[in-house]
């Protein structure tokens, strides 16, 4: 059939199919470009009316080293990056392993029967769980349950348990994409099972499961209502307390049980201030967080970066 | 990747089996509740702080009233800022607890009746036009500025006003409808300069809100003076809601203060006593866009803390009490 549809076909018809695929190729395209742009667009908008917004206040240095006033002119956010960045690294801490860890196990160890497909239709599922509702469970669990308090320990695993299930599918996505002859190959050469995992599949799926969790990372940076929920604080006038001190051990982890705010929270409560000199402050919170955000996605991407080098 | 994962380990199982009372050894006071209180806690925080040379840490959160409440009669705050009185389940809550609780008004906020500065027609409106505007019944009905006093112009009503869930919108309904909820379709929202924006940018608009957010966005809005019980019309002014003429709309707030925390950390007795001093009340509580009580008041209050008295003077909310007459009720 194919072959006599061909034959039949006359070369001016074939150029003039080709004319009409480039055409569409070419609005196709200029569609693509044309949403890249007005996403692009808005973006640069909201980031630029943030920065001009907040700009007096970005280039005082005062706004970096001050604690939370009533007065906006010295008000401060040196409590709240403190407290996101201490946070973020309970975070991740937790999150990363937990979340590998499940990953590999769902796709590499589980037996496929109907608990497994059950525990996977809730990882999905609980992607999309309001992360209000994440608060409320912290709240009741780890608070009133294990009377963890409202402190950064509490937050980290708060956050940890709310992108959990996209580094989990993330993962798992990374493992699916490893072709099985690099498994085959390796139980040729008479490795393991948690040989092959360790040594092959996942050091090879890493920038992929490094994505997943850049992804996680910047949902949890800006996340508000579940930390409100769970009591962090509006005004604190105190850091919490150094993680490296001068005597042995050097380390220590009071801070993880240490009152907090966070900067989205500092935000919001600038944001809902009558004083139109605190809605400047809430922008140049706002830029801050943005590059915060930035920071912490360009490092992973350069261990991504690395990590590749280094399987190649 | 190892080490991190290693030591957040170890972190995780050491603050398991660590105590979590070893927060630090300065004198910390915890506080909690309503945003619209945050304000005046706030600067009393930072003052008190200043005061005491950093020998003494003030936290205040903003898990809202009831939120406040919570935690304070769980015995995990000291002091819960309110911006209405404590309700019967919390009250039980805190008994459960055998959480003891001195009631203090702190400050007055006026609820403000906003409307375009275009809008000519209404210059002042009566608390039963008012209920006609807001009450349950108008909703889908009531939709023309003629429906409130036949000489208003054909113009559409459009409301805006504070979220259901703050103690704003509470107080705002107990006064006005005299009920527990008003009409359900008006614009709400949680942030006030939401409503702000919504009623400068709509002639045929009206809302309300708190006095500080009139006050900062004068220029783009008009205050509409109240008439109650027959009474003249007065504005919302510091003045007025401080000689209690602005009434119904003007509503203590307040701070609960833990009856064992005062006697037990002398800080919390010092934070509360530096909080009531009506030098610091008139300037600290006037500079964050609040109404200070009169000076009497104050001195009552201290008087009423310093007595020990415990239990709330209110019986749900009630509208148009003068603070005087509050601080003089026997509480229960």
């Amino acid at each position: 059939m194919v072959k006599a549809d061909v034959s039949q076909v006359s070369l001016p018809d074939l150029a003039g199919i080709v004319d009409a695929n480039r055409r569409t190729d070419l609005v196709m395209a200029g569609i693509g470009i044309s949403v890249l742009l007005i996403a692009m667009s808005l973006l640069a908008a909201v980031v630029i009316d943030l920065i001009v917004g907040g700009w007096p206040r970005l280039i005082n240095p005062d706004f970096y080293l001050n604690f939370p006033s009533r007065h906006p002119l010295q008000a401060g956010i040196v409590s709240a990056w403190v407290g996101t960045i201490l946070v973020m690294l309970v975070t991740a801490g937790i999150a990363i392993p937990l979340g590998v860890g499940a990953g590999v196990y769902l796709e590499e160890y589980a037996a496929r029967n109907w608990i497994t497909d059950f525990i996977e239709i809730n990882v999905s599922n609980l992607a999309g769980v309001p992360s209000i509702i994440y608060g409320l469970l912290a709240l009741g669990l780890f608070i009133h349950g294990f009377g963890l308090g409202e402190t950064i320990l509490t937050a980290g695993l708060v956050l940890a348990l709310l992108i959990l299930p996209v580094i989990i599918v993330s993962t798992r996505e990374a493992i699916r994409g490893i072709p099985l002859d690099l498994r085959e190959a390796a139980y040729g050469l008479g490795a393991d099972k948690w040989q092959t995992v360790r040594l092959y599949v996942l050091p090879a799926a890493r920038s992929g499961i490094l994505t997943g969790t850049i992804v996680g990372l910047a949902r949890a940076i800006g996340e508000a209502a579940p930390v409100i929920t769970i009591g962090a604080l509006t005004f604190i006038a105190f850091l919490p307390p150094s993680p490296l001190q001068a005597s042995p051990p050097f380390i220590n982890f009071e801070w993880l049980e240490s009152p907090f705010t966070i900067m989205p929270i500092q935000m919001f409560n600038w944001v809902s201030r009558p004083q139109a000199e605190f809605h400047i402050n809430a922008a140049a919170a706002g830029v801050i967080l943005m590059v915060m955000t930035l920071a912490m996605n360009g490092v992973a991407i350069w261990l991504r970066y690395h990590l590749r080098r280094q399987v190649r | 990747m190892k080490i991190p994962i290693h030591v957040v380990m170890t972190a995780i199982a050491l603050s398991m089996t660590a105590s979590v009372s070893t927060v630090s050894a300065r004198d910390l006071i915890k506080i909690d509740g309503s945003s619209t209180v945050f304000p005046i806690t706030e600067a009393m925080a930072e003052e008190f702080q200043k005061a005491e040379r950093g020998k003494t840490m003030v936290t205040v959160g903003i898990s809202g009233t009831g939120g406040g409440f919570k935690k304070f009669c769980r015995g995990e705050t000291d002091i819960a800022d309110a911006s209405r009185p404590i309700k019967e389940s919390e009250i039980t809550l805190c008994q459960e607890n055998k959480v003891e609780y001195i009631e203090l008004p702190i400050a007055l906020d006026a609820l403000t009746v906003v409307v375009n500065p275009k809008n000519d027609w209404a210059n002042h409106l009566t608390v039963e036009e008012l209920k006609t505007a807001w009450e349950p019944e108008a909703q889908g009905k009531v939709t023309n500025w003629n429906q409130i006093r036949s000489g208003f112009p054909d113009r559409p009503l459009k409301l805006f006003g504070a979220g259901t869930d703050s103690g704003t919108y509470d107080y705002f309904v107990e006064a006005i409808v005299e009920g527990k909820s008003s009409r359900g379709d008006f614009t709400a929202s949680e942030d006030d300069n939401v409503l702000v924006q919504g009623v400068t940018n709509d002639i045929n608009a009206m809302g309300f809100f708190g006095l500080a957010y009139y006050e900062e966005n004068q220029g783009k809005l008009k205050a509409v003076p109240i008439s109650w019980k027959g009474g003249k019309p007065v504005g919302p002014s510091v003045d007025n809601a401080k000689n209690a003429t602005y009434q119904p709309l003007s509503r203590p707030i307040f701070v609960y203060v833990n009856k064992d925390a005062v006697d037990k950390k002398p800080h919390v007795k010092r934070f509360i006593e530096f909080y009531l001093n009506n030098d610091h009340a008139q300037t600290l509580v006037r500079e964050v866009g609040y109404v200070p009580l009169p000076s009497k008041a104050y001195t009552m209050a201290l008087n009423k803390f310093t007595k020990r008295l415990t239990g709330t003077v209110f019986h749900g909310t009630e509208v148009g009490v003068g603070i005087e007459e509050l601080l003089a009720r026997a509480p229960q």
